[in-house]
């Protein structure tokens, strides 16, 4: 038993100096099922089995840290995680700051959520969370934006009554509505936003880039990708061709 | 925690409660009160020294120094806090990592910045990007403990450079007569009795403190606040215990701290207060010296 043990600790110990260097993972962990912080204080959701996969195919080894969705560009370019994966559109405007992988969700669209159906959405209060597609667009449509730091925020605040709508990727909302009892539902047309949703890099991490590039094609080519998208957004939710 | 926990679908009532308030993600909040209680007690020690120093340094006879302490206070009590507390760690980790990068990598040949980019390399990196979690979140509480102690030491400074001014001149003129020097006077006479003068202020500045913890989040440490928040938020079935929107008891848990924490200050400082004044030329001194007359 003994020799046993010894034996896995110098396995797991000499394993552990083969693999590449450790590439850190930053997402925010409070929009699920896109990643959340599951009840044992680990993140979970479709982008950390995502995550973990792409690690795997890469072989690189991976940890999860979280980060404030505010500051969450700022701290990858400071060096403090390698990676975002945090359910972030790619779009120019981001694209010029930080670099893209290809995308892991196909563009998927935004949705109104209100208390009821004849809620005003160009002219009324609309939530959105700070610095995402779904703010930019609500300023242009000319509705009052009232911008919040979570997601969870955006929804509390059309359930009390401080915003009319939220506006929201379709695939946060639907589980919440679902749940919701009847009390929410989606309002108006759904909204195509931004070029569906990639993981992010610093503009110098090339090489990194490359290998999660690969690792994503390979997925969506023996349909893995597409067999977790289904697990964690539902059978409606849309997949690659 | 408990063996009935393991299913949490079919659990109800106290159990279901017993279960929800134990999970691991409910253990790290409560661990987080430790840390921001924690995170205080080390603080205040630092604060106190950068505030020492500040003051000393303005009334040095030394220009120079006296320059320092005067600009360090000013500069500090003029900006908001919160850039600071963003600049602080930021300034500190870049400036650590490019050090260590100067000696580590010297036949690096690519720039540090690349447009937006801070890029140094792996061997720099503070804490090395293989180290386990536990280490980044060490390095980060003392970025934030530095950058705590930085603001709230400007204000100490202020405070007790105040205070070394009101001790009464007769008390450092007698000194002098006695033959002492000024390194003489200022460890015996000065620093024992301005202390008196500077706790009202000090205490202000221990209660600003209590409350600003919350700041510690915006530097990625994950505290009271932030899990308050994370845990009351409402919960989906894509969580083990799904609830609506229970922030309120969270945030009114929070309150009950805040009070109660300030409260047992509030106790503490005043037991201090009285001890201070003992035999001192102040009011409250002399009420005592006529209590036990």
């Amino acid at each position: 038993m003994k020799t046993l043990i010894q034996a896995t600790a110098i396995l797991a110990l000499t394993a552990g100096m083969g693999m590449a260097q450790t590439v850190r993972l930053g997402t925010e962990g409070a929009y699920p099922p896109y990643n959340l912080i599951n009840d044992a204080g680990e993140v979970d959701g479709f982008e950390r089995e995502l995550g973990d996969e792409l690690c795997k195919r890469a072989e690189l080894t991976c940890e999860w840290v979280t980060n404030d969705w505010d500051s969450i560009i700022p701290n990858l370019v400071s060096g403090n995680y390698d990676v975002i994966m945090a359910g972030m559109s790619i779009t120019p405007e981001r694209d010029e700051v930080i670099d893209f992988t290809q995308n892991y969700t196909p563009p998927s669209s935004s949705s109104y959520v209100g208390l009821s159906d004849d809620v005003d959405i160009t002219g009324g209060v609309i939530a959105a969370q700070t610095a995402t597609i779904q703010a930019a667009h609500v300023a242009e449509t000319g509705a009052t934006l009232l911008e919040f730091a979570t997601p969870d925020e955006t929804v509390a605040a059309v359930r009390n009554g401080e915003a009319d709508a939220v506006l929201a990727d379709k695939d946060f909302l639907v589980p919440i509505v679902a749940e919701s009892g009847g009390e929410l539902s989606f309002v108006g047309d759904d909204v195509p936003l931004g070029g569906g949703v990639g993981a992010g890099l610093r503009e110098s991490d090339t090489e990194l880039k490359e290998k999660l590039d690969a690792a994503i094609g390979s997925m969506k080519e023996d349909g893995t990708l597409n067999a977790m998208i289904t697990k964690w957004f539902g059978e409606d939710a849309l997949t690659y061709e | 925690m408990f063996e009935y926990c393991a299913n949490p679908d079919t659990l109800e009532g106290v159990r279901w409660v017993s279960c929800y308030l134990t999970t691991a993600k409910h253990m790290m909040f409560y661990e987080s009160f430790l840390v921001v209680i924690g995170l205080m007690l080390i603080t205040v020690p630092c604060a106190m020294a950068f505030g020492f120093g500040g003051a000393l340094a303005a009334r040095s006879h030394v220009a120079p120094l006296r320059w320092i302490g005067k600009g360090y206070a000013a500069m500090v009590r003029g900006v908001p806090d919160i850039a600071f507390f963003l600049f602080v760690p930021l300034a500190l980790d870049q400036g650590l990592e490019w050090m260590r990068h100067k000696v580590k990598c010297p036949d690096w040949d690519q720039p540090i910045r690349q447009g937006n980019d801070f890029v140094v390399c792996a061997q720099a990196k503070l804490p090395l990007g293989s180290a386990p979690q536990w280490q980044h979140e060490t390095y980060g509480i003392i970025l934030a403990v530095a950058a705590f102690a930085f603001v709230f030491g400007a204000f100490a400074a202020h405070v007790l450079s105040g205070a070394m001014n009101a001790v009464p001149k007769a008390q450092l003129e007698t000194a002098e007569a006695y033959g002492m020097s000024r390194g003489q006077i200022t460890r015996r006479i000065l620093i024992p009795q301005m202390w008196v003068y500077a706790l009202p202020g000090l205490s202000n500045l221990w209660m600003v403190l209590i409350k600003a913890t919350p700041l510690l989040f915006l530097l990625g440490v994950q505290d009271i606040v932030y899990w308050a928040r994370e845990l009351g938020g409402s919960k989906t079935s894509a969580y083990a215990y799904p609830h609506p929107d229970w922030r309120l008891y969270y945030f009114l848990a929070l309150l009950v701290f805040y009070l109660g924490l300030t409260k047992v200050s509030e106790i503490g400082l005043s037991r201090l207060n009285r001890r201070l004044s003992r035999g001192q030329a102040t009011m409250a001194g002399e009420e005592q010296r006529k209590a036990t007359a």
